[in-house]
């Protein structure tokens, strides 16, 4: 994980970090007023911007390994699949495909159980490497 | 005319997520098949995603775009009934700028017996030049449990 804080957004959302077995960030927002959208459930926005969150904290993870580079959200999809009901939400995410200049990125979120997500989402986002980052895995960085 | 008052339903949008991020009313249509809604997301610090640029993050945007389009629903409707966001697209063509107000533009292009289907624009100023595009269907809920 980026050593880089969360953002002023995701603490809008009260998301805190956890890691997964395999040390991969797994992000946690807790159900309140500031995230409810119809009574008893989340907002649909707040669990957008919880999947995203989720998938540039798992891209930052994978590009730390290879020195960093500035990412730009292109588009996002979200599948809504359950309500999001009054308990804690996760969120993680995998790379699909890391290239050159494009990451595609799958989000899941999900409340009691990850086999049952309350929503997904496909990220793809464009990166911007610095030169020096252009450099082959192993190569040693000055 | 729609009997949906989207002033007055704003208004009760103030708690919640919208009321946090900090989402209110900015225009609709008035003509009878005048379908849409604009909302407006005004700058605030707690939206940043980009500490360094300053930029607000997507997701604030994702959840004015859900409410602008779910109130042109109800506003071709004629009434609030409940529905539930099947799907969400959203496309960044470029970042926010740092204090502009953004507003978001809903318009329910097609209403179904079960799905209605949306679609959008946020602009940060000039409506021929906006930064995200969205497409969206909801699944009407009437009958439901």
């Amino acid at each position: 994980m980026s050593a880089a804080p969360l953002p002023p957004y995701a603490r809008l959302l009260g998301l805190t970090l956890e890691e997964d077995a395999d040390g991969s960030p797994v992000l946690v927002m807790p159900f309140g007023t500031d995230v409810l959208g119809r009574p008893g459930f989340l907002h649909g926005g707040a669990i957008a911007g919880l999947l995203e969150v989720a998938a540039v904290a798992a891209l930052r993870h994978a590009l730390a390994a290879e020195g960093d580079a500035r990412i730009k959200p292109v588009n996002v999809t979200v599948d809504y699949q359950r309500g999001g009901r009054d308990r804690p939400t996760r969120a993680a995410a995998t790379i699909a495909r890391l290239g050159t200049r494009i990451a595609n990125v799958e989000a899941r979120a999900w409340q009691d159980d990850p086999a049952r997500p309350i929503a997904t989402a496909r990220v793809n986002f464009l990166l911007v490497r610095e030169p020096e980052v252009g450099r082959k895995a192993g190569e040693t960085l000055s | 005319m729609s009997g949906f008052d989207v002033v007055r339903f704003a208004e009760a949008l103030r708690h919640g997520h919208g009321g946090r991020v900090g989402i209110g009313y900015h225009a609709h249509g008035t003509e009878p098949d005048a379908h849409w809604v604009e909302l407006a997301l005004p700058y605030h610090p707690d939206l940043i995603g980009d500490p360094e640029s300053g930029v607000i993050a997507s997701g604030p945007i994702a959840t004015l775009m859900d409410m602008a389009t779910s109130m042109a629903v109800w506003r071709r409707r004629g009434r609030f009934l409940p529905h539930a966001t099947l799907d969400l697209r959203i496309d960044y063509l470029r970042a926010a700028r740092p204090l502009q107000t953004v507003v978001g533009r809903g318009e329910c292009y097609r209403l179904g017996r079960s799905i209605a289907f949306v679609r959008g624009q946020a602009h940060d100023g000039d409506p021929d030049d906006p930064v995200a595009h969205v497409a969206g269907t909801f699944m009407l809920m009437d009958g439901w449990a």
